[in-house]
């Protein structure tokens, strides 16, 4: 389970991605957590998995279209597949790897794992259950799912 | 006159996109980029192909990881420029980064200033 300081800082790791990727604020929706079945996801999902003091992931969801406008505000030109997973798997690490100036050292990342289906459910590798954290940027939604015990 | 000497630069991340974008936003004339790796054992491969002055690298990707490659680096080339380029936000981190070797430490995500204000910061003895 994480408290609210913990949640505090996924949020703003996750406004601080965009401030400086995207150089546009994210708006945060309000966190909730997940107390029936599993969260759904967006087209492209980057998962990083918890080791070490904590055990769990972090995941980064978002729509293709965000990823685009997104890319594009970070003056890639390369909008291939290729790129699209990249960069879901790069926000996702960004945010995860941030938190370790909260949580520590011990708070060990694994390198991102991607999965490209719109018709997906976040399965925890643990048992808690998941919060979400919603981030509405431009006219696109995207959420952080963290799960952790 | 005297030419500046031209540093070659290597730029390691398991991130296509944040290899491009380092490519793409440096802007140290004294730089030029000999090549790219996806992670430590790749990087140890162009290193010996292109001999680099500066590096940047990533600490936390697949194969072999940023702190191994710059231990390793640095036992081949005492003298290399080693700026850490990572999402890892903690202290202590940063101070293994250092005590393996690396001269400097950026952490992601990072403003094209940033980024060049911290390799002017690190090649200014060079």
């Amino acid at each position: 389970m994480l408290t609210e300081g913990e949640i505090r800082t996924f949020i703003q790791g996750a406004v601080h991605y965009f401030e400086v990727s995207a150089r546009q604020p994210v708006a945060v929706g309000s966190p909730y957590l997940v107390t029936d079945g599993v969260p759904s996801v967006h087209e492209y999902t980057g998962i990083i998995g918890i080791s070490g003091k904590r055990k769990g992931a972090v995941c980064f969801t978002a729509p293709r279209s965000m990823l685009m406008v997104l890319l594009m505000r970070m003056n890639e030109t390369d909008t291939s597949e290729d790129n699209m997973k990249d960069l879901i798997g790069e926000v996702a690490n960004t945010i995860s790897g941030n938190a370790r100036r909260d949580f520590g050292r011990e708070f060990v990342i694994s390198v991102p794992t991607v999965v490209a289906s719109d018709n997906g459910k976040f399965n925890s590798p643990v048992a808690s259950r998941a919060f979400v954290i919603p981030l509405n940027w431009r006219t696109h939604s995207a959420k952080l799912i963290v799960c952790l015990e | 006159m005297n030419a500046v000497k031209p540093l070659k630069l290597m730029i390691v991340d398991d991130s296509n996109i944040i290899r491009r974008r380092i490519e793409r936003s440096q802007q140290i004339d004294r730089l030029q980029v000999v090549g790219a790796a996806g992670n430590g054992r790749e990087a140890l491969e162009l290193f010996r192909r292109t001999d680099p002055d500066v590096v940047t690298m990533d600490l936390t990707m697949p194969e072999m990881d940023g702190v191994e490659c710059v231990e390793k680096l640095v036992a081949l080339k005492p003298a290399l420029l080693i700026l850490v380029v990572s999402a890892l936000a903690d202290k202590a981190t940063a101070v293994e980064a250092i005590a393996r070797g690396a001269n400097g430490f950026l952490c992601k995500p990072f403003t094209d200033r940033q980024l060049n204000d911290a390799l002017a910061e690190l090649l200014q003895d060079a």
